[in-house]
């Protein structure tokens, strides 16, 4: 990294998160981890609970999460790591606990651990990334690739006769009793970026007044999988991505609306 | 503290408790479900954590997530859902954090049976799951043992932050004997849990525990040290017992259960005139390999039986190096041998032993 000196008559307006490392991230140009990962941090930050917190990183193109945020980090094997944190926070109630997972990863290897933490009301935060391929192994189609979208193992576009249709997690987590908020938010824009991170907020709160399970489902890009530039890409996502995603709550839970209207 | 009649299962559920035990996660499977309903009933009676998890996967993950928290942790299961935990058990091993896993072997392959079977020697010792690692196994004989093998493997376990695996057989888990179990340890409080554990970023910089290293000499440098710790842990852990080896000049070698019926064929066939002795591998893995050496060179021949197709006698092979002959008795399927049946194939061994010397 670079220091760069502020002039006198200047005021730093804009620095990194305590909760984030001041590292490099691997990502591709136009990635909207970088941004995800900043509202995370913003929001641990906010809360004042970067030294209690533990991440569990995924397998997929954050399975170096750890490098990026400056909390305690475990990484879990593919889809594991609603189990991971299950048992990490049930020996460490005073810890923050989330996961960080993509779509391969919770909606596809991982959809049995997702769902069975979500309906024990599991006390940890989970953040899902859903860009609607696989990324890290080269863009393969995955559980959440929208139909007739191509990818390198649906050649000619998702044909849902064959390959079943895009999986909804936020709806099928939130209709879970043990789910205390559960939301589906995008960060292709300003206002979808600060929406955002309101809804992460609402989460790690969810969290740490004991509700119960919490989910931000984030829409995202992959703008060198889908073959776009990355302005190309968050075009695609909004015109496209939201139709079949609506964006919103799914669930909220009595305990949560409480404290959300306070 | 007096002994008491025990089922095996419920013995070592309650010796890990008194060992300290913190968590437990498992999944209902037999012929072992006696030692997650006892601490299904046990543990949060001491405000300690129960779980019962989706599937043996998530069982073992969760152990991982707990074991990375420092806390002290195990789960059990049966063949089958030992090898759905296989996947865990590759990186728990790579992470180093220390795990007690219990296998009350059961017979197979697929979903097998529910009879007792030393079907998964392989898989204890040499296949625990991907990559270059092995597990502390200890395998008792007994009940009383099972129980003492518990308090064993949690220190085991955090002395070297590698996972022990206790494997049992489905008649120790289910049968009763006159045991005694061990004084109740203090449980670690949250705030001794050890420095290397996910506590939380407070007063020093982040902990990362991961089994991912991308360069290849980074990985490789990480292997060397698990390899390190391998050799350290085969110089200092290797445990066996030995009967009647003194004079012996035929070998019977055992573990768990065969072990202990083949007592009884030491007895009667010295009875018959026939000088035989025992060893019976008490750590699997690290095997003793040193000592059967040693005996083959003093014995004329070794009869090595277990309830399997012959797993073990190829470590035992590798340990006798041709001194004499090894041959293999067996049974599958669930199918205990019984000493009226292993005395013949001793008798048959001698007999080949008295021609191969005359001719």
């Amino acid at each position: 990294m670079t220091t760069v000196k502020i002039p006198e008559d200047m005021e730093l307006v804009y620095d990194y998160p305590d909760s984030l490392t001041e590292a490099d991230t691997h990502y591709c140009p136009g990635c909207t981890h970088g941004t995800i990962h900043r509202l995370v941090a913003e929001v641990l930050d906010e809360l004042g609970v970067r030294t209690r917190t533990i991440g569990i990183a995924p397998v997929g193109c954050s399975v170096l999460a750890y490098n990026y945020f400056d909390t305690d980090f475990a990484e879990a094997a593919h889809g594991r790591a609603p189990a991971m944190a299950t048992g990490l926070k049930r020996v460490s109630p005073d810890n923050v606990v989330f996961t960080y997972q993509g779509d391969g990863d919770l909606a596809a290897i991982g959809t049995a651990e997702i769902v069975h933490a979500a309906n024990r009301g599991e006390l940890f935060t989970t953040i899902f990334v859903n860009n609607a391929i696989y990324g890290m192994t080269g863009g393969q189609m995955a559980p959440t690739t929208l139909p007739g979208q191509v990818t390198t193992s649906s050649p000619t576009g998702r044909d849902v006769k064959a390959a079943g249709y895009p999986i909804r997690m936020s709806e099928l987590i939130g209709i879970l009793p043990g789910s205390a908020y559960v939301t589906r938010q995008a960060v292709f824009d300003v206002r979808g970026i600060r929406r955002t991170k309101r809804a992460i907020k609402t989460a790690f709160r969810a969290q740490l007044e004991g509700c119960g399970f919490s989910m931000v489902e984030v829409l995202s890009t992959c703008s060198t999988n889908w073959g776009m530039s990355p302005q190309e890409a968050l075009e695609w996502a909004e015109e496209h991505m939201v139709d079949y995603f609506p964006l919103g709550d799914t669930r909220v839970s009595d305990d949560v609306r409480a404290f959300m209207e306070e | 503290m007096a002994k008491e009649l025990l089922e095996g299962n419920e013995a070592f559920a309650e010796a890990a408790v008194r060992a300290g035990l913190e968590a437990f996660y498992g999944y209902p499977i037999t012929p072992q479900s006696e030692a997650l309903e006892h601490l299904s009933k046990r543990l949060p009676e001491l405000d300690r954590v129960f779980l019962q998890a989706e599937s043996e996967v998530a069982a073992i993950n969760m152990v991982y997530g707990a074991a990375c928290a420092g806390a002290r942790v195990m789960t059990s299961s049966s063949s089958p859902g030992i090898s759905l935990m296989q996947e865990g058990l590759s990186y728990i091993a790579c992470s180093e954090v220390p795990v007690v896993l219990v296998n009350v072997m059961r017979g197979g392959p697929g979903l097998g049976n529910i009879q007792p079977s030393q079907a998964d020697y392989f898989q204890s010792v040499k296949m625990a799951g991907h990559g270059d690692f092995h597990m502390i196994v200890l395998a008792p004989a007994d009940v009383q043992e099972l129980i003492d093998h518990m308090v064993l493997a949690f220190d085991l376990a955090e002395k070297y932050r590698t996972i022990t695996l206790v494997v049992a057989d489905g008649s120790i888990g289910q049968m009763m004997e006159p045991a005694e179990l061990p004084p109740m340890r203090q449980v670690r409080p949250p705030e001794e849990r050890t420095d290397w554990a996910l506590t939380g970023a407070k007063g020093r910089d982040a902990n990362t525990i991961t089994s991912l290293y991308l360069g290849a000499e980074k990985l490789e440098e990480v292997n060397l040290r698990l390899q390190r710790k391998l050799r350290e842990i085969a110089a200092h852990e290797v445990r066996w017992k030995e009967y009647e080896t003194e004079d012996a000049d035929l070998l019977l070698v055992a573990f768990g259960t065969v072990g202990r019926i083949c007592q009884t064929v030491v007895r009667d066939a010295r009875d018959k005139g026939i000088n035989v002795g025992l060893l019976r591998p008490v750590t699997l893995w690290p095997f003793p390999s040193e000592r059967i050496a040693e005996l083959a060179d003093q014995v004329q021949g070794i009869l090595t039986v277990e309830m399997n197709a012959g797993q073990m006698v190829e470590d035992v092979r590798l340990a006798v190096e041709g001194r004499c002959p090894v041959e293999f008795y067996g049974r599958m399927g669930g199918i205990v041998p019984l000493a009226d049946e292993i005395l013949p194939e001793l008798e048959t061994l001698a007999a080949e032993v008295k021609t191969g010397q005359e001719a």
